[in-house]
């Protein structure tokens, strides 16, 4: 009776084709997504022959502390085959918020999946772990986030964190991160774990990651902070159209002034795109129609870890902890050479009396041997 | 003939500070200075008005050009430094830096009562002999070498992502501790408040001693030279001028 709920698990391209798919559409596509993943032209063969011979991947997709902004951008990646066999198709045998099925259904369908394809499944997990309070903030089920992680990580092959949340906890863990909302690595540690933050992040290099997977059997090169390399090697900064204005110095000062009417860069309104890594400014969103700063606002580093605390938007100046909210590291800075001068003063005029008798004495000599030299 | 003078302490010439060092306080004198103000730049480049385009001018590019060439300098002088601390002379020393005794706190807490409280003894203004450092220099000149390796890590950790070179690259790890750029580039911001505060502190000493205890402590960076009373040297006669021997003790 499996069947009923996970059909026999056909090919990719079995099923691009019985959408209605022409091999055009798909070839185009797997160069698409060859490019995407950043592999070499040689590789869409290989990236055509596994989509073409590997059965269809389960899928389960959990969604926890979330605002479901990371399953947006996955069905809104610019080729429709991406939603189409990638997602509607993947396989998605459980996802919250795109599954036919409910209540015990959908329980029964996690299941299903856990039990027959126990060690190959794909874990997409999609929002932050709330560890406060015993995981009573977010439940599924009658069971807690943790529990459910805990009960269907085990027979993972590998873990997706998709989003800011999954990978570093994003806004709900800003302070004082009442519900304790905890990311994913932090909780399973017995899995590869592929972190692909962005808040969120683009649909594309999503989708990508998931080809990479299918084509080679194993997860994508990693960077030290456990991102997939070919999509978060390079800051926003360093592949931004507007880089040459950060080079000349030329920058927009405020919003709808001359510089910004002219595309100055936008480093001063407080651009996060130095410190931010991610394929922004080389995929682009909606179709690779712009992205924020094309848009004219400065990047805020939604895919960073801590962009949520790390000071102010649209200031470059941080904010420093425990000083309130206006108190940025130069303030300090300040007050503190304020300080230091003042000691040194008062300890200027304190050795005139202090040591005066001594630099009396020093004074009393050199004039001595002054005058006994012979002028 | 010479008996005419000789109430004046005869001064002793002692060379403290070999041309390695000198060369090297000088050297890192100018990049620091030179990383400090295109730091700033960085940070909060100012308001440029062009009507040229971006391909005519090179302002930030340049500025940052000049902060980078300054953090190699300072980071091989730096290199050059801890190697001269243990070959060079003994005011040189990395023990003049790094506390190894009992007696190099005790040292500190000397100066601390004669140079910062100037407090007097029997009513007495006090004076201490420490012909290098002293020890409450010494061990901040060691905080300063932390801050240097601060600054080294996190500058070059933020440097390593856009190098193609190994050496920047060897810092990559950094940025991924502090789980990220942001966190780094604050912590390298933060640090540098450091230096300035140190440098005004450091300038203010130096005019201090040369002040009060007369000994060309000013000059001394320029041609190596101190100069001590030849009777502290009798009274130290037990024992080198090492800042680890108490010298504060008279």
């Amino acid at each position: 009776m499996d069947n009923d709920i996970i059909p026999k698990q056909p090919t990719y391209y079995e099923e691009v084709e019985r959408k209605g798919y022409s091999r055009r559409d798909f070839v185009k596509f797997v160069s698409l997504m060859t490019a995407f993943i950043g592999l070499e032209q040689s590789a869409i063969g290989q990236v055509a022959k596994a989509l073409q011979t590997k059965p269809r991947m389960p899928v389960i997709w959990l969604h926890f502390q979330e605002c479901t902004c990371c399953s947006e951008s996955f069905i809104r990646s610019s080729h429709p085959i991406v939603a189409d066999i990638l997602l509607d198709k993947i396989s998605l045998d459980y996802s919250e918020t795109l599954m036919a099925a409910s209540g015990t259904q959908a329980e029964a369908a996690l299941n299903n999946t856990m039990t027959k394809y126990k060690g190959q499944y794909i874990l997409c997990v999609e929002g932050s772990v709330p560890m406060g309070a015993d995981g009573v903030y977010c439940m599924i089920g009658g069971k807690t986030s943790f529990q459910i992680l805990n009960e269907v990580a085990e027979g993972a092959a590998a873990i997706i964190a998709w989003g800011s949340c999954a990978s570093n906890g994003c806004v709900q863990s800003a302070k004082p991160n009442p519900t304790k909302a905890t990311p994913i690595h932090k909780l399973i540690t017995n899995k590869p774990i592929i972190k692909v933050p962005g808040c969120p992040p683009i649909g594309e290099v999503m989708a990508g990651v998931i080809v990479h997977y299918l084509t080679f059997g194993k997860i994508p090169e990693l960077d030290r902070l456990g991102r997939p390399k070919a999509f978060y090697n390079k800051r926003v900064h360093d592949t931004c159209y507007r880089r040459p204005f950060y080079d000349a110095g030329l920058f927009v000062e405020s919003f709808d002034d001359e510089n910004a009417k002219n595309g100055y860069c936008l480093y001063k309104m407080g651009c996060k795109g130095p410190t931010t890594y991610n394929a922004c400014a080389v995929t682009k969103w909606n179709g690779g129609t712009s992205f924020p700063i094309q848009a004219g606002h400065p990047c805020i580093g939604c895919s960073e870890e801590n962009f949520w605390d790390n000071g102010r938007l649209y200031d470059r100046a941080s904010a420093f902890a425990g000083f309130g909210i206006e108190a940025d590291a130069d303030t300090l800075g300040k007050v503190a050479l304020g300080v230091t001068l003042g000691a040194v003063a008062v300890h200027a005029v304190a050795t005139n009396f202090g040591k005066g008798k001594t630099i009396h004495n020093h004074i009393e000599e050199g004039n001595e041997s002054e005058h006994e030299l012979e002028s | 003939m010479s008996n005419k003078y000789i109430h004046i302490p005869r001064l002793r010439r002692v060379y403290v500070w070999e041309l390695p060092v000198r060369f090297y306080h000088w050297l890192n004198a100018l990049v620091i200075l030179v990383l400090v103000i295109t730091g700033f730049y960085i940070s909060n480049p100012l308001g440029l008005l062009s009507h040229n385009d971006a391909s005519h001018q090179y302002t930030m590019g340049w500025i940052r050009y000049f902060h980078f060439a300054a953090a190699y300098l300072f980071f091989f002088n730096f290199l050059f430094r801890l190697y001269w601390g243990f070959v060079g002379n003994k005011f040189a020393n990395w023990k003049q830096f790094i506390p190894t005794s009992k007696r190099f706190f005790k040292e500190m807490w000397v100066v601390f009562k004669i140079d910062i409280l100037m407090l007097k003894k029997d009513g007495k203004e006090q004076d201490h002999l420490s012909i290098g450092h002293n020890a409450m220099a010494g061990f901040i000149y060691f905080l300063t070498f932390l801050a240097f390796l601060v600054q080294c890590l996190t500058g070059f950790g933020l440097y390593a992502g856009m190098s193609s070179w190994w050496l920047p690259k060897l810092f990559a790890w950094v940025p991924a501790i502090f789980g990220g750029d942001i966190l780094t580039r604050q912590i390298h911001h933060w640090s540098m408040w450091f230096f300035i505060l140190f440098a005004i502190v450091h300038v203010y000493l130096v005019f201090y001693h040369d002040y009060v205890e007369g000994r060309g402590e000013i000059s001394s960076m320029g041609g190596g030279f101190k100069f001590i009373e030849e009777e502290m040297f009798e009274k130290n006669a037990h024992q080198t001028p090492n800042p680890e021997k108490e010298n504060g003790k008279k």
